[in-house]
């Protein structure tokens, strides 16, 4: 018999925990909305006091630059189709022609052809034609809402922040798909081994985990500046100065992901019963083909959950790549903080502000994507011990 | 499994972490032993300018670096024992602060105001993650299913947020008559500057901190909530128990687990805080540890970098780790031991 009274929430508290969790939602994402708000104005406008000023931009619309009406339900609605079209008719059309056994790459190519279509779209043919509909349209086509974009294309073509952008792409694909290989081979064997051996190597890595990485660089760097002399007697003259090198980078930051990566992976591995490696081992696998054909192909939602913390990880990094490569040549995260540590004028500033959105736009499409992976992996550890 | 698979499976990942962690660590250890610094000899130069009525030469004593053959100046190592601890600790200033009774004599040693604030910033933040972790995760729990995907979505970007972006995204709100100072100015009717002192600084790294981390507890102790066993729930209400003895005699006890997980990762996190003082450019007012031993690192104008004395702050920043960790650690130990025995 249930109390229902007791069951049943009084309202009060429903409504609170509602009216808490609008509260939450908008200290959440406020500061995010804004710093965008504030890169697409001018100075003047960007740090005004006045929170209205800053929305609508009236120094930036007397400029000239600005979004009318018309624009913006343009920009909405096409930014809209696009959604329903990516979860509509994109998924449909990689599972149709995607070959068999290669969804992954169907999704691939399908992802970014649509990608580009809606860049050429939405950046190239979509600026002309507005222009000629607001001056067309009269009074709708005036400019309403302040609106530039010269702070991006500063940071992007001036400071040459596309060079950072590469880096960061080559850093970020190493470290995955590196610390992905290596992960899901040592998630595996600790998590099919019971034996003592596996239980300190997970505790001494939960130790590793636990290092601050600025003791770990400590280490590294009289090392890599020094490697072409230290490393002269086995190499002879091919000895690489580690310094600056990618390469060098990717290895650290893949050995310091390394302990997160298989604790993470282990746990995903347990959740998969080992009847069915058994059944493939008397069926005549070796211990390798089980994983490779048997473990691996439901292995997947796990590997792509840690893929994403491992990606987190290495476009987020700071202190290692600021340290271990060049400052002219570092990845996005380190050369923001050359801009904003010499802002001298309001219009570095807001170039500085520029810049943060342009690093944190990708992470908002991760988000919006692989919402579900990362709940999962934020969990998988903590449920399941 | 025998143990030559078991080896071949995990060679890859163990060999990385020998080489990159465990290596490492080795060496920073030797190195906090070892000073290197550029040799120099003493020269005397004689510099000679014409004037009009012939040569003015003087002859000065100078110490310059030795150029070797390379181009570079001349490098030598030394053993030095445990002077490079003594150059971080500082304990003769230390012994000084305390003979005069001075706290902010104290804290004008760099590594005393970092370890202060390092502590103090672990510390404050944790039981602050703890509680808004679960408001939000029994909110959340509390509110119609359709909502919660996007409640949740947003509650995401605080915590996915690259660092870095997410401290200068609230420094950005508060500096100089940035908005949010000037609606406290309006609010409390005074002239606030944000960042010209240190503990409004430590009050926007501790608030950051936490809507950095809040969500992440949030999300799994939101996923413990799901695994709440319905019939226990029942049979506490059909005992008597109200809402609030509910929570706290079956939902916290559920998920302690979760808890304990929350509050390791929350400390080995917010122990290595350095994000945030490079985003609040706060080195003036705020260091932490591994501030430190980064500022060690940089090189400096003439293109030194204090090794030793990085090697020394990063041993004493490990063991403070270590000991911090050491009862948790302990849980986990024994409750292996239980699980087997």
């Amino acid at each position: 018999m249930k109390d229902e009274n007791l069951i049943q929430q009084p309202i009060a508290l429903r409504l609170s925990s509602y009216f808490f969790l609008v509260f939450w939602c908008v200290m959440a994402a406020f500061p995010i909305f804004w710093i965008s708000v504030m890169s697409v104005k001018l100075p003047f406008d960007a740090f005004d006091s006045n929170p209205l000023n800053v929305i609508f931009g009236p120094e930036t619309l007397s400029k000239g630059k600005g979004l009318s009406l018309i624009d913006i339900i343009f920009a909405l609605s096409i930014i809209f189709f696009t959604a329903k079209l990516a979860t509509g008719w994109l998924v449909k059309m990689v599972n149709t022609y995607s070959p068999i056994g290669y969804r992954w790459l169907g999704w691939l190519v399908g992802a970014m052809t649509f990608g580009l279509s809606f860049i050429v779209i939405f950046l190239g043919f979509m600026p002309s034609l507005l222009s000629f509909l607001n001056d067309v349209s009269g009074p709708l086509g005036n400019n309403i809402l302040g609106f530039s974009t010269e702070h991006y294309s500063t940071v992007w073509f001036e400071k040459d922040f596309i060079n950072n952008f590469q880096n960061s792409l080559i850093v970020t694909t190493g470290v995955v798909t590196i610390s992905l290989t290596f992960g899901t081979l040592a998630g595996y064997g600790l998590a099919r081994s019971g034996s003592n051996l596996a239980f300190w190597i997970l505790i001494i890595a939960l130790v590793f985990r636990a290092l601050p990485h600025s003791v770990l660089v400590t280490g590294y760097l009289p090392f890599f500046i020094n490697s072409a002399e230290i490393l002269r007697p086995i190499f002879g003259d091919a000895a690489p100065t580690l310094y600056g090198m990618p390469w060098a980078t990717i290895a650290v930051l893949v050995a310091i992901n390394q302990p997160f990566t298989i604790w993470m992976l282990r746990s995903f591995f347990q959740s998969i019963p080992a009847e069915l490696d058994e059944a493939a081992r008397v069926d005549g696998c070796s211990h390798f083909q089980a994983f490779r054909r048997v473990i691996m192909p439901v292995m997947w939602p796990g590997v792509i959950t840690t893929g994403l913390f491992s990606f987190l990880l290495a476009y987020n990094d700071f202190l290692v790549t600021s340290m271990l490569l060049e400052a002219q040549n570092t990845t996005m995260v380190p050369a923001i903080a050359s801009m904003f540590n010499m802002e001298t004028t309001t219009t570095d500033q807001v170039v500085a502000v520029a810049a943060a959105v342009s690093i944190i736009a990708p992470l908002f499409f991760l988000v919006l994507f692989f919402q579900r992976q990362i709940v999962s992996g934020l969990t998988a550890g903590a449920v399941k011990g | 499994m025998n143990k030559k698979t078991f080896f071949a499976f995990i060679g890859p990942s163990v060999l990385m972490m020998v080489l990159f962690i465990a290596l490492p660590l080795v060496t920073v250890l030797k190195q906090s032993f070892y000073v290197t610094q550029p040799v120099y000899e003493t020269l005397d130069v004689e510099t000679c300018t014409p004037t009009f009525t012939g040569q003015l030469c003087v002859v000065e004593t100078k110490t310059i670096p030795i150029i070797g053959d390379n181009g570079k100046a001349l490098s030598q190592t030394n053993f030095v024992g445990f002077l490079n601890y003594q150059n971080v600790i500082e304990f003769p200033r230390v012994i000084a602060a305390f003979a005069d009774n001075s706290w902010n004599q104290f804290m004008a040693i760099d590594f005393w105001k970092a370890l202060r604030f390092t502590l103090s910033f672990t510390l404050i933040t944790l039981p602050l993650v703890l509680f808004f972790g679960l408001l939000i995760a029994l909110c959340i729990n509390n509110v119609a299913q359709s909502i919660r995907g996007p409640v949740i979505f947003v509650s995401l970007l605080p915590m996915i947020i690259t660092p870095v972006i997410g401290a200068l995204a609230i420094k950005w709100l508060f500096i100089g008559d940035g908005i949010l100072t000037s609606f406290l100015e309006w609010w409390l009717a005074k002239d606030i500057a944000m960042f010209a002192q240190a503990w409004t600084i430590e009050l926007l790294m501790m608030f950051y901190r936490t809507w950095h981390v809040a969500p992440f507890a949030a999300i799994v102790f939101y996923a413990g909530l799901q695994t709440l066993n319905q019939d226990t729930i029942e049979s506490a209400i059909i005992d008597g128990a109200n809402r609030w003895e509910k929570l706290r005699y079956v939902v916290l006890p559920h998920l302690i687990p979760l808890i304990v997980f929350v509050t390791l990762i929350h400390l080995m996190d917010s122990y290595r805080v350095f994000e945030e003082v490079v985003g609040f450019s706060s080195q003036a007012h705020v260091i932490s540890l591994q501030w430190l031993t980064y500022d060690f690192l940089t090189s400096d104008l003439m293109g030194n970098r204090s090794i030793g004395r990085a090697s020394a702050s990063s041993m004493l920043t490990m063991i403070g780790i270590v000991l911090l960790l050491i009862p948790v650690l302990r849980g986990v130990w024994l409750d292996y031991k239980g699980k087997r025995l």
